[in-house]
């Protein structure tokens, strides 16, 4: 058959759909950013020690109180947006009035207390956490083995993204969230509740952090780690999509993981650079990002 | 930059004279007390002063540029690392003397500023500080890709201290202080009076309201630009300072986290004012020094530090003091 | 008055004067020694490294009776946090500020390498257990340090040699994209072509990583029989589970794991973990002397047992006991040339020695990991393959470039 520069199709697919399955974790992480930023304006960098609380929250359902993976989807989520909502009452909010550095820099503090405290708990090493007996064993696609999890991964990130979007674009709740983010104070003199808006956001954007740090506890090592560097990836991800833009991230993370599965086989060395040149080239040329609007 | 906790500039000639001649005392004391401080027992080991030194200096360029420019850059830590990798490289390879390998680290922080620097001024508020981010990423990862020149993981290490001028032999630790000293006071010197010149009042204007200052027929892209590779020499010359000093360069100096460590040193000094950073560093490093068995706390505490200040704490210690004797500092 | 001294007088008189001048000595000068274990506490290496060191440390410290043999230990312990900068400044400061005479441990090459440099700048002793690179003995080498437990060139001889000569002849490399990953690489690669095999290709992994699905997916597609993961810790964990996932080791493929300590092992779980070939020079159940030894450790460390490398922080802490006392001395050259002129010996590595290059000699041993059903309780993972006597598994003496060895 062809060869695309060197490269077997069959190893090409296989990698681009492993780059898909990576991109799933990249677009629910950048979809709560996106969705945390675009409404409250404050970047959010604790978002990783949430994806981080998210995997471990799991692991802790499982070993202390018995809780198995499925129930542990929803569950971690819902205590990870907890703990969201009353970082952003007692925290964020009295930030609001000024620079978005401050906020910045807040949550950078919250993220290494977080980190410094799992890492005291339960050290460095890693914790192990089985993938779920429905899903184990994979699919033989003919080019590649593809794991159920991991098909799994890709179709709920799917799921959630889509879901997001048409809550926040098509829905009434939407339309208010989009409304409080143009204009809070006019918004808030129709008489709906911009505070209680804003602080549920927050809890649904650590809640969708959460959400990915459980997807990957099977497959990554539910480690106090895991967050920090992945944090740092995600924000370019969310600045080339545009900073506020929900399709933008989801669009974005998966197009990205694609474009680093593809680095992967050409020149894996770079894999880990690759996004920040793309990120530097479009904030050169389209500041606002792929999606954005202009700020 | 709207709301950002900075002292406000003087109101009139008389008071500005004061100031300067409080400052001028504030910086005799500091000389003074680098000269004695090897010996005054328990924090005169001049290992771990150096090591504040070359940190708040570098710390004093980071807010050059936050403080005074209003620009907060994500990713300081690519010059002061790329200037340590230059300046141990050379010193280690080439065998040059220490000021010419600090001199070419320097420079290789300025052309690095002025590189990324005219890269990133042209975006603002958050963007530029992702881009900065972004550069300094590419920064480590070109660090960690050639082993030949900074050693990857293993960094520079065994750096030697070459005689200066090829005559006067750095003998010991305490020598080498003193010349670490000097070079401190002269970037901070030098500091001071770019603060406190005319280019420094348009800085200040630009970073109030950089519409009004752009309408008053101000070049603004152009002293952005301008701070932007000053500060970016001066943390170079403090990265290239520091290798001769630790006689080590390793990634730790172009990772993420250095630059969010200079950024903690600056907030907890003080942002905006001519001497808080130097007591951020001397706090966050002695603090790191002395909870090092503590291991992993020594994260939670700086964690804990960024929260409060940015909480309830904006002008830092020395932005507290100044406000409570009313005097710039 | 008679000079009559007969024998026994004179024989009770020297007892005496001998007694009591050795007690005299005894009671007015015992060697006060500081010990530094200097490792990693919080990260990576916490578990196979971290408080079980010092624990080993003080072991050594309490078999050897060392308060009755007229030597006070003092031991001190510090986090490098795997970063050479961290680990160079404890270093100075306990060498220069808390009168430290000898630094142990100390896993990370890089970190391993600093310290190896100061303590020879300010002559002291470094007894390193923990870092892999063969440099240290060779173009590195010190006089002031000695590298005990293992080194690259070994566990690329013992898992790179034997898995050929088992069959594995044709392989495929997952290196860990930095100077330790490099330096495995290169010398497995030697080993398995001086054996007769091929390096079918690799791949360099970003370094630290996460997800290896795809390289993976290349060392599969690329058919060889052994896929080499030339890189330690996390990321060897990962490879390993994420390998079972993809179902290459159900596939056929063979993962040589050229870094893994049993704690690595133990955080996989042998359901993940079985098969994996490594090598290792300690393992608590390979006879009695480590079953008893192991047992005492366990104890103190909520049942871990112990790695390798806490193994070698035992022996050579004791080692380095008997040499201050029969030296009486702590000048480093005088207990150097003890150490290395007497052999070793003790209940976890047996005898071995102690050559020029300061490279310590003992056997090494390539383990499979057993499979679920073959395990009879906990921590029962290896089984023993094959043993390499001392002088195959480590470097020969003049092959290392190292300046001490005169030819």
């Amino acid at each position: 058959m062809f060869e695309l520069l060197g490269i077997p199709p069959q190893a090409l697919f296989g990698q681009l759909l492993l780059g898909l399955i990576n991109g799933s974790f990249y677009a629910i992480l950048s979809l709560g950013l996106a969705v945390i930023f675009g409404l409250l304006n404050i970047i959010n960098f604790t978002h990783g020690a949430q994806y981080m609380m998210g995997a471990f929250i799991a692991w802790m359902l499982l070993n202390w109180v018995g809780i198995g993976y499925w129930p542990a989807l929803l569950l971690a989520p819902i205590v990870a947006g907890v703990t969201g909502v009353i970082i952003e009452r007692t925290l964020l909010k009295r930030l609001y009035h000024l620079d978005h550095l401050y906020g910045l820099l807040l949550t950078f503090g919250l993220a290494l207390i977080i980190q410094g405290l799992f890492r005291n708990q339960f050290g460095s090493s890693g914790l192990p956490y089985q993938i779920p007996a429905e899903l184990r064993g994979g699919q033989n696609l003919g080019f590649m083995f593809l794991p159920n999890y991991r098909a799994w991964v890709v179709v709920a990130s799917l799921v959630v993204c889509l879901a997001t979007w048409f809550v926040i674009e098509k829905t009434r709740l939407g339309a208010y969230l989009r409304a409080a983010t143009e204009n809070p104070t006019l918004t808030q003199a129709f008489g709906i509740n911009v505070p209680l808006l804003i602080t549920l956001t927050y809890g649904f954007g650590v809640g969708l952090a959460a959400f990915a740090g459980v997807l990957a506890a099977p497959i990554y090592s539910v480690n106090p780690n895991m967050g920090a560097d992945l944090i740092i990836v995600v924000f370019a991800v969310v600045v080339i999509g545009g900073m506020g833009s929900i399709m933008g991230a989801i669009v974005t993370g998966f197009g990205l993981g694609l474009i680093e599965g593809l680095t992967k086989v050409f020149y894996p060395e770079a894999s880990a650079t690759v996004i920040f040149i793309i990120m530097a080239i479009v904030l050169l040329v389209k500041p606002a990002g792929l999606f954005g609007r202009a700020a | 930059m709207a709301e950002i906790s900075i002292a406000a500039a003087p109101a009139s000639p008389s008071e500005a004279a004061d100031h300067s001649a409080l400052h001028r005392t504030l910086f005799i004391v500091l000389a003074a007390l680098l000269v004695v401080l090897p010996f005054i027992p328990v924090i005169g080991y001049p290992f771990f002063l150096m090591k504040v030194l070359c940190f708040a200096l570098f710390a004093c360029a980071f807010n050059l540029m936050l403080g005074y420019g209003g620009l907060l850059s994500f990713g300081h830590a690519a010059y002061f690392g790329f200037a340590s990798y230059v300046s141990a490289y050379t010193a280690k390879h080439w065998g040059l003397t220490p000021e010419a390998s600090i001199l070419l680290g320097t420079a290789s922080g300025a052309i690095l500023g002025l590189a990324f620097g005219s890269l990133a001024i042209r975006r603002q508020g958050i963007y530029f500080a992702m881009i900065t981010l972004a550069l300094a990423q590419m920064v480590y990862f070109f660090s960690l890709q050639t082993p030949r020149f900074t050693g990857g993981e293993d960094g520079i290490q065994a750096v030697p201290r070459n005689a200066i001028l090829g005559v006067l032999p750095l003998s010991n630790d305490t020598v080498t202080y003193y010349l670490v000293a000097a070079i401190f006071m002269a970037g901070i010197l030098l500091i001071y009076r770019v603060i406190h010149s005319p280019f420094g009042q348009v800085l200040k204007a630009i970073r109030d309201n950089e519409a009004r200052a752009i309408s008053l027929g101000y070049r603004v892209n152009q002293y952005k630009l301008a701070v932007f590779v000053l500060s970016a020499s001066l943390a170079g010359l403090a990265g290239a300072t520091k290798a001769v000093a630790v006689q080590l360069a390793s990634l730790t100096d172009v990772h993420w986290s250095m630059s969010g460590e200079v950024v903690l040193m600056t907030l907890v000094g003080g942002m905006g004012t001519v001497f808080g950073p130097i007591v951020g560093a001397a706090v966050i490093i002695s603090m790191q020094n002395f909870l090092a068995g503590l291991g992993a706390w020594v994260t939670i505490v700086q964690g804990v530090i960024f929260v409060v200040c940015v909480l309830v704490f904006r002008e830092g210690i020395v932005g507290v003091i100044g406000k409570w004797l009313k005097k710039p500092l | 008055m008679t000079f009559r001294m007969n024998r026994r007088s004179l024989m009770a008189g020297a007892a005496a004067t001998a007694f009591t001048a050795r007690s005299m000595a005894q009671a007015q000068q015992p060697i006060n020694v500081k010990i530094g274990v200097l490792n990693d506490r919080s990260g990576l290496y916490a578990d196979l490294t971290g408080e079980g060191s010092v624990i080993a440390a003080r072991m050594a410290v309490e078999d050897f009776r060392a308060a009755a043999n007229g030597i006070n230990v003092q031991i001190v312990s510090a986090d490098h946090q795997n970063k050479p900068d961290v680990g160079a400044n404890i270093a100075r400061q306990w060498y220069d500020n808390d009168a430290v005479d000898v630094i142990t441990d100390v896993p990370t090459s890089s970190v391993g390498l600093a310290i190896n440099q100061i303590t020879r700048e300010k002559n002291r002793i470094h007894l390193n257990s923990g870092s892999a690179t063969s440099d240290l003995t060779g173009a590195q080498c010190s006089p002031n340090t000695i590298h005990w437990t293992y080194d690259t060139y070994m566990l690329s001889q013992g898992t790179g040699g034997a898995m050929v000569k088992a069959g594995g002849d044709t392989w495929f490399f997952l290196t860990a994209d930095y100077a330790f990953g490099h330096a495995l690489e290169r010398d497995t690669t030697a080993v398995v072509q001086r054996a007769g095999g091929r390096v079918l290709g690799g791949v360099r992994t970003p370094f630290p990583g996460t997800d290896f699905s795809s390289f993976l997916l290349q060392a599969q597609a690329s058919r060889a029989k052994v896929i080499g993961l030339a890189n330690a810790g996390g990321d060897t964990v990962n490879s390993i589970k994420q390998a079972a996932e993809f179902g290459i080791t159900a596939g056929g493929q063979k993962l040589a794991g050229l870094l893994v300590f049993v704690v690595d092992v133990h955080a996989l779980g042998l359901q993940t973990a079985q098969g994996l070939v490594l090598t290792e020079t300690f393992y608590w159940d390979l006879n009695d002397n480590t079953r008893a030894w192991s047992r005492r450790f366990g104890a103190q460390r909520n049942g871990f047992m112990p790695t390798m490398v806490q193994a070698g922080v035992y022996s050579s802490t004791l080692h380095y006991l008997k040499a201050v006392a029969a030296t009486k001395s702590k000048d480093p050259a005088q207990v150097m040339a003890w150490m290395k002129a007497n052999g070793t010996d003790d209940p976890l590595f047996g005898q071995g020695t102690i050559r020029q290059d300061g490279r310590k000699i003992h056997p090494a041993y390539l383990f499979e990991v057993k499979k679920p059903s073959e395990s009879k309780g906990p921590w029962d993972y290896y089984k023993l393959i094959a043993t390499i006597p001392g002088e195959e598994a480590f470097r020969p003496l003049n092959a290392g470039g190292c300046s001490l060895v005169r030819a």
